[in-house]
């Protein structure tokens, strides 16, 4: 049979993951699962929140090796409070996902991290971009990453649709997280999602017992 | 001298990389499958039907190694019919799944197939086997081929027992077209044969015909 390889060769903690962002009709959701593993066979932690704030309405979500991450993350919520002291304005949603953006694109020999970068601004409102291994930055609706994300490109195709209300959109990420994690073993844990509108941001966390069920359980 | 090696594709095995689905209904079962085979980065052929019959009742979808598959299949065939004359009726389908797990296990090192065996009989219904790497389980739907890792969170979700023959077509379809939409080794038209107690059903669905969603 054709096996899918979907293994991501580091050394260390990786964050074999499910992280996924999507556009409704005034916000975004931003969700990701929660287990980072060493290898295939060691789960590290069961619980890490892999949806940082990088600024108040401006989100991301880490895929690859968390060491990466956390250093890019961390850089990258420097810039961009620097970047909106300079302007004095809260920064677009673009400018969070360039400055990600270019750190993984200058760094991409070494670097192992894929980004999805989503919130809300005054000019464009909701957005969600997403930046590729190697630095590729592009505009999406709805979007996934991740090791467990190869078994939800149906799902989402199927059942994303443009404009839908907050509460249909959650429900999409978290069936689509459930099913992702499902299927993939290096995802797991719970679910992390954020609500980000122009009125604030939400966080909501469903535990592996509350996260919706399918046929065969 | 600068050696000419000729294209690419003549040194590249060929591989039926693909999506195949096979569902129960009530009162049945559905085969799918794409159309495309290729041989590295070339597509050698855009409509192969990879549902091949082995019994009036009884169906394989081919994934994998397209010569495996083949051969698997032609020979199981064979083993078929001799042991339908020698029982005197209509094999189970279960047999059949057998025979071919049978040969996916005992040369499970030279060979790189994958075949899901689907069919009808009288004392079971429909039933779907699944016979990967050599084992044999039933279950109530399966999927295989490269494509397939990109719609497991769309069957899990969609899939419910009991559905009709129609919904389950068209479920059938869906999926394909998802997986074919995602998956470089996947594509062409949908091959959907349906099997139940009143006969076999085969049908194309071209490229232009399958359903299309947001992003399109």
């Amino acid at each position: 049979m054709e096996k899918h390889c979907t293994e991501s060769r580091v050394k260390g903690v990786s964050t074999g993951t499910t992280i996924l962002a999507a556009v409704f009709d005034g916000g975004v959701v931003i969700g990701s699962d929660s287990r980072a593993s060493m290898g295939e066979e060691y789960v590290s932690s069961k619980t890490i929140n892999k949806v940082i704030q990088v600024h108040d309405r401006i989100f991301c979500c880490i895929a690859g090796s968390l060491a990466d991450a956390q250093a890019i993350t961390k850089a990258a919520k420097f810039h961009l409070s620097f970047h909106s002291v300079q302007m004095e304005s809260p920064p677009r949603v673009m400018a969070a996902a360039s400055v990600l953006k270019d750190l993984c694109y200058k760094n991409r020999e070494e670097l192992q991290a894929g980004f999805i970068t989503a919130g809300w601004d005054k000019k464009n409102g909701p957005q969600v971009y997403v930046v590729a291994l190697g630095g590729m930055l592009i505009n999406q609706l709805v979007t996934i990453a991740g090791s467990g994300s190869t078994y939800i490109y149906g799902y989402i195709d199927a059942k994303y649709k443009p404009n839908m209300t907050k509460e249909e959109c959650l429900q999409f990420a978290t069936n689509a997280l459930a099913l992702a994690m499902g299927r993939d073993n290096v995802s797991g844990g719970v679910a992390h999602l954020v609500v980000v509108t122009e009125k604030g941001v939400e966080h909501v966390v469903v535990p592996g017992d509350k996260l919706p069920k399918f046929h065969d359980e | 001298m600068l050696e000419e090696t000729g294209p690419e594709w003549l040194s590249e095995e060929v591989k039926t990389g693909t999506t195949i689905i096979a569902i129960e209904f009530d009162g049945g079962v559905v085969l799918g499958s794409d159309s495309r085979v290729s041989a590295g980065a070339s597509v050698v052929n855009r409509v192969m039907n990879k549902l091949s019959p082995l019994h009036d009742k009884i169906y394989c979808a081919l994934s994998g190694s397209a010569a495996d598959a083949q051969t698997i299949a032609e020979i199981v065939n064979y083993q078929l019919d001799v042991h339908s004359i020698e029982i005197g009726e209509d094999p189970q389908v279960r047999s059949a799944a057998t025979l071919v797990r049978n040969i996916s296990y005992k040369y499970k090192e030279e060979l790189s197939a994958h075949l899901i065996v689907a069919g009808w009989d009288r004392r079971d219904g429909g039933q779907v086997f699944a016979t990967l790497n050599g084992l044999l389980t039933r279950q109530p739907f399966a999927v295989g081929g490269s494509g397939s890792s990109y719609v497991y969170g769309f069957v899990d979700a969609e899939y419910r027992r009991g559905i009709r023959k129609e919904e389950c077509q068209q479920f059938v379809v869906n999926t394909l077209t998802l997986a074919m939409n995602r998956d470089g080794s996947s594509g062409g038209v949908a091959y959907v044969v349906t099997i139940d107690e009143h006969g076999t059903e085969e049908k194309v669905v071209l490229g232009n015909q399958l359903p299309t969603f947001f992003d399109q």
